[in-house]
């Protein structure tokens, strides 16, 4: 399990406008790229001073290529980051002011206490 | 001594600046009623005439990341630039610079340190909506110098809530020891109940009303004992998964002791509720 590089790909995303549009536009290839040149990336040292050791599980992977933000959730994603990379991708898409945010509660609505371990 | 002139413990909701901006036409039914109220809470703070802010708050994941994370942090520099891309993008808030008050910072640091704090600081602090929200709703000519704390309510594992009390005490302390005649405001953000990208986000009304209505009874009465007994790092994931920004608000009952808050006001929002709260620790005519 690899919780903390799940919480880094959504966080580097999110704070990159460039990068949000390229993962609503092609998850897939983005999280193919973002594994392959940034997962190791310390965010406070030189490019070439970075971690040799970090990657997704398949089913990470997975459910970051699927946009599946169920899946996210069950795997103990931070809920917060999810949440608000979502909104930057997709509340476009939905007409009424939260309709996005109340769209994303509801398929987590199968979903009781305790939720998912988010510590990392 | 500096004199602790006010403290104001609140809610920090990213939506207000937007919706207390909105031509009436355009406005949703309860903005009136929220700038009434906020109106009403600014001059708690206006009236006590402050020169300086310390101001608690917590980082959203901008500038502290699980690579590096503090527990609590001070602030140290002349000037903090404030609030990131994705906050102008989801919530409309603006770019600010705040400016800073270094001498009480290096107090609070080297003073905190000897309290058995062991605190983290920053020279270089971007901060996010949870210090500037209440500098636009409380203090929005943004004149005031401040001190920023940051405490982690977000990355598990957090500290326990009576660390927070306890940090919130000290704090009291170190203001009430610093040597300066300038008069103190300390203004702390936080939550009640809140769910964040779960299930219960973002329903009629905050996720759990009879929490929201033990806290506001705690906060107002100075329960410290009353909510301690009551509240932990596990019991605050029943209310809503970022109900545990509610221990920012233990930490300005900390500060404030066990004296029951000057003023006290609420409203019951969709999703959420604010909640507004002020001690005047010297008298209302400090």
């Amino acid at each position: 399990m690899s919780r903390y590089l799940v919480d880094k790909f959504l966080y580097t995303i999110d704070r990159d406008p460039g990068l949000v549009e390229r993962y609503r536009e092609d998850p897939g290839g983005t999280v193919e790229w973002w594994e392959r040149e940034q997962a190791g990336r310390i965010l406070n040292c030189p490019v070439d001073e970075a971690t040799t050791w970090l990657a997704f599980t398949d089913e990470e992977r997975a459910a970051l290529a699927a946009h599946d933000h169920v899946a996210l959730f069950g795997l103990g994603a931070h809920p917060f980051l999810t949440l608000t990379l979502w909104i930057a991708m997709f509340e476009r898409d939905f007409p009424e002011p939260l309709g996005m945010q109340r769209d994303y509660a509801a398929r987590l609505s199968h979903l009781g206490l305790p939720y998912p371990d988010i510590s990392t | 001594m500096a004199k602790l002139v006010a403290i104001l413990a609140t809610t920090h909701h990213p939506f207000y600046y937007r919706t207390s901006r909105l031509p009436t036409a355009e406005a949703p039914p309860f903005a009136a009623e929220w700038v009434r109220k906020v109106a009403a809470y600014r001059e708690t703070l206006t009236r006590m005439r402050p020169d300086v802010l310390v101001m608690v708050g917590s980082d959203h994941f901008h500038q502290l990341w699980l690579d590096n994370m503090p527990q609590f942090l001070v602030g140290k520099a002349p000037f903090y630039d404030a609030n990131y891309y994705n906050e102008e993008r989801e919530f409309g808030l603006p770019r600010l610079l705040l400016k800073g008050h270094e001498e009480l910072s290096a107090h609070i640091l080297r003073a905190g340190l000897d309290e058995g704090f062991d605190l983290a600081f920053s020279n270089e602090l971007r901060v996010d909506h949870s210090i500037t929200c209440p500098i636009l709703t409380v203090r929005p000519d943004n004149d005031l110098p401040v001190v920023p704390i940051y405490t982690n309510i977000f990355a598990p594992p957090l500290p326990r809530p009576e660390r927070f009390v306890a940090l919130g005490r000290t704090l009291r302390t170190l203001i009430d020891s610093w040597p300066s005649s300038l008069r103190v405001a300390v203004i702390g953000t936080g939550h009640l109940s809140l769910e964040l990208g779960g299930p219960r986000q973002f329903g009629p009304h905050g996720p759990d009303p009879e929490f929201d209505a033990r806290a506001v009874e705690w906060i107002a009465n100075g329960d410290i004992d009353g909510c301690l007994a009551e509240v932990t790092l596990d019991s605050l994931h029943a209310p809503g998964n970022a109900t545990h920004g509610f221990m920012d608000f233990m930490l300005m009952m900390g500060v404030a002791g066990y004296a029951k808050a000057d003023y006290a006001d609420h409203l019951d929002l969709f999703h959420t509720m604010e909640a507004y709260f002020t001690w005047y620790p010297n008298g209302v005519d400090a």
